[in-house]
């Protein structure tokens, strides 16, 4: 059970065509696009708040209304965001990602991209 | 007050300790029936493996949810929050943002280019022999810091619910419990992991939804009110704030850094939640699992806070340290509190089973990594017959649990959360460089990836090995040796920064290329789904 191809049928496609073909740069450009900003963000805005937390403890402490303090407030926040970019990415996918994809599939399954030998053979 | 409510406590639980183990042991049984019912009809490899690719998004959504949600989750944050306050909601916050880089980076993507193992990903275009050794080695050590932590907490729970508190007889316990639950795994197998998973987390984030209630309720659903009682039972207001417990000095402060490196960088790094990820028919489920638990686990960590701050009001950190289990018993002793030997029993046994469904998940996977990818590929080269690699297996099994059982004797008594943020450092280290390289960097190489699971898997080992958590505190593992010349408790800080220049510098200076054709497949498989998703249609 190694990494054999988990249907045959794609034994015959070069991939390396695929890869240049400007449908897939531009699948991959508009994945690499909001994951990659996202990821930054998200860990910018993660650490911001464990730095804030270690080394600012007094800002962190400073009560806003009862006993509710900035610290939980910013700590609450972190669930919020999580939310959020979780919902957001899976609009951005079924939008901008998932069509593309599918528009990849079905060229690599209706033989657009095979290797030259076996497209000869398929004609 | 706050005297008299623990002693009161602590005896009662003694007068009902029969009560308390009767309606455990109601619960455990009723769920172990349920799961072997529903479990019957696996056969196949794929089966075995990926519960036949079968299970909708939100089942497996569910499912790792349960896996997730370990004694770590339940007994280890709520225990943390209870003694140190605010400091414990960095594992929940911690816990919860890694799973945007598991939806972002890594499910999907994994997903499309995988099989059964971690291995099958990271050995797609690199060199099959010495990354996939590495691969399933790094499993096995993050699988035996996991189940560590998990036999830990296995037995500060039953020790509180015998209520024995002697070192001997908790070790007892764990060995006795630990036992059981791998005599469990040897006879049920993965028949039943998933659906224990999927019941077990169903029950656990209902139990912590009904004591969030209750506690709330106690405090006119003021959030302000139980955070002001938490306070005043604590006689320190500054339990609400954070450093309590990493505040002290230069060094814990860069603890607690270290700590949330490895709590955000480990979850997408875990072999036993990326197998997960198999489950599921196509990366659109795979993505629709991921969002499912992300909204699962982030509302049963909203409730953590809850239990730890209540935990903390209404039977107090003093009892809780004192109690048989220590920090890990503030769930259940809440729940004796709130609901007396009903809530407590029913608590415990959800309790349990979380530990026993993540045993079993855990010494699973690290059995298919050890005979599916090393003595399957590696030692036999691919001529082991599958009659004597389920045996490897079963072997496997058996060691990793006795390891664990030693393991979990003598980190009896620290806190569950703070074991398994180990793990999650280990798996940080060694595997998400490569994960993250091999998905997005195309020049990567065998090189980069050897160099980065093996340096740091060995960093964060050698590390802890080194650390106060093994020698040189009262607290530590062996607390009569000192060879503690690591400061830190958590490695990530080091270890993960390491792995991630290794995998850069072995890439770099290898003068071998990798399979251009290769590479090619794996990114377009990756993204678009293609030859995985065909699957579906069969």
């Amino acid at each position: 059970m190694g990494n054999e191809a988990p249907t045959p049928d794609t034994a015959s496609v070069d991939f390396q065509e695929v890869q240049q073909s400007p449908q897939f740069h531009e699948l991959r450009r508009r994945h690499r696009s909001f994951v990659f900003p996202m990821a930054i963000a998200f860990l910018l805005w993660y650490f911001a708040y464990v730095l804030l937390a270690d080394y600012a403890v007094g800002f962190m402490s400073t009560k806003l209304w009862g006993n509710i303090n900035i610290g939980l407030v910013l700590g609450l926040l972190q669930f919020v965001t999580t939310f959020g970019i979780t919902a957001w990415y899976v609009s951005y996918s079924n939008r901008k990602l998932d069509p593309v994809a599918e528009e990849i599939r079905h060229g690599i399954e209706g033989h657009e991209f095979d290797k030259d030998a076996v497209k000869g053979l398929a004609q | 007050m706050k005297t008299m409510v623990p002693t009161v406590e602590v005896s009662a639980l003694k007068d009902t300790t029969m009560l308390n183990m009767g309606i455990f042991a109601l619960f455990v049984l009723v769920t172990m029936v349920i799961v072997f019912r529903a479990s019957r009809n696996n056969k196949t490899a794929a089966d075995y493996y990926a519960a036949g690719r079968s299970f909708t998004g939100s089942q497996n959504g569910t499912a790792i949810a349960g896996d997730y949600l370990s004694a770590a989750s339940f007994l280890g944050i709520t225990g943390a929050i209870a003694v140190n306050g605010y400091d414990g909601f960095l594992y929940s916050i911690g816990f919860l943002v890694a799973w945007l880089v598991a939806l972002l980076l890594v499910a999907e993507l994994l997903r499309n280019t995988g099989k059964f193992t971690m291995a099958d990903v990271l050995s797609f275009r690199l060199r099959q022999r010495p990354v996939r050794i590495a691969a399933a080695l790094s499993t096995l050590a993050v699988c035996f810091f996991y189940l560590l932590a998990q036999m830990a907490g296995a037995g500060s729970l039953i020790s509180l619910l015998l209520g024995i508190s002697d070192w001997g007889g908790q070790a007892l316990v764990i060995v006795v419990v630990g036992a059981l639950m791998i005599m469990y795994v040897l006879i049920g197998g993965m028949k039943g992991t998933t659906w224990v998973q999927i019941i077990k987390a169903v029950l656990l984030i209902c139990g912590a939804a009904v004591m969030t209630l209750w506690v709330l309720s106690i405090y006119g659903f003021n959030l302000s009110n139980l955070l002001g009682s938490a306070a005043d039972a604590a006689k320190n207001p500054n339990v609400l704030n954070p450093g309590l417990q990493y505040g002290k000095t230069g060094t814990s402060k860069l603890d607690f850094l270290s700590l949330g490196l490895a709590l955000v960088l480990g979850t997408a790094a875990l072999p036993h939640v990326l197998m997960r990820f198999y489950t599921v028919p196509t990366a659109k489920e795979a993505r629709k699992s991921v969002v499912w638990s992300i909204w699962l686990i982030g509302l049963f960590y909203l409730f953590t806070l809850v239990l730890g701050y209540g935990a903390a009001a209404l039977v107090g950190a003093d009892t809780i340290k004192s109690a048989p289990g220590g920090v890990n018993s503030a769930a259940p002793l809440l729940a004796f509190h709130l609901g007396g030997p009903l809530l407590l029993g029913f608590i415990s046994a959800v309790a349990f089973a979380t530990i026993l469904a993540v045993v079993a998940g855990l010494t699973i996977t690290a059995a298919a990594s050890f005979a599916h990818d090393i003595y399957a590929n590696v030692i036999s080269k691919g001529k082991a017959d599958p009659a004597s690699e389920v045996k490897v297996a079963r072997r496997t099994v058996v060691v990793i649990g006795i390891l664990a059982i030693l393991g979990g004797i003598f980190a009896n008594g620290q806190n569950v959360a703070f074991l398994v943020a180990l793990a999650f450092a280990v798996a940080a280290s060694a595997n998400l460089p490569t994960i993250i390289y091999s998905l997005f960097w195309k020049k990567f190489t065998t090189q980069g990836a050897v160099w980065s699971m093996y340096g740091g898997l060995a960093a964060a080992i050698v590390l802890i090995a080194l650390s106060p958590v093994v020698s040189g505190a009262k607290t530590s593992m062996i607390p009569g040796a000192n060879f503690a010349v690591f400061p830190l408790s958590n490695p990530g800080i080091v270890s993960i920064p390491l792995a991630f220049l290794l995998g850069w510098l072995g890439t770099v200076l290898d003068k071998r290329r990798e399979d251009a054709a290769k590479q090619a497949e794996m990114e377009v498989r990756s993204l678009t789904g293609i030859g995985a998703e065909k699957a579906v249609n069969h």
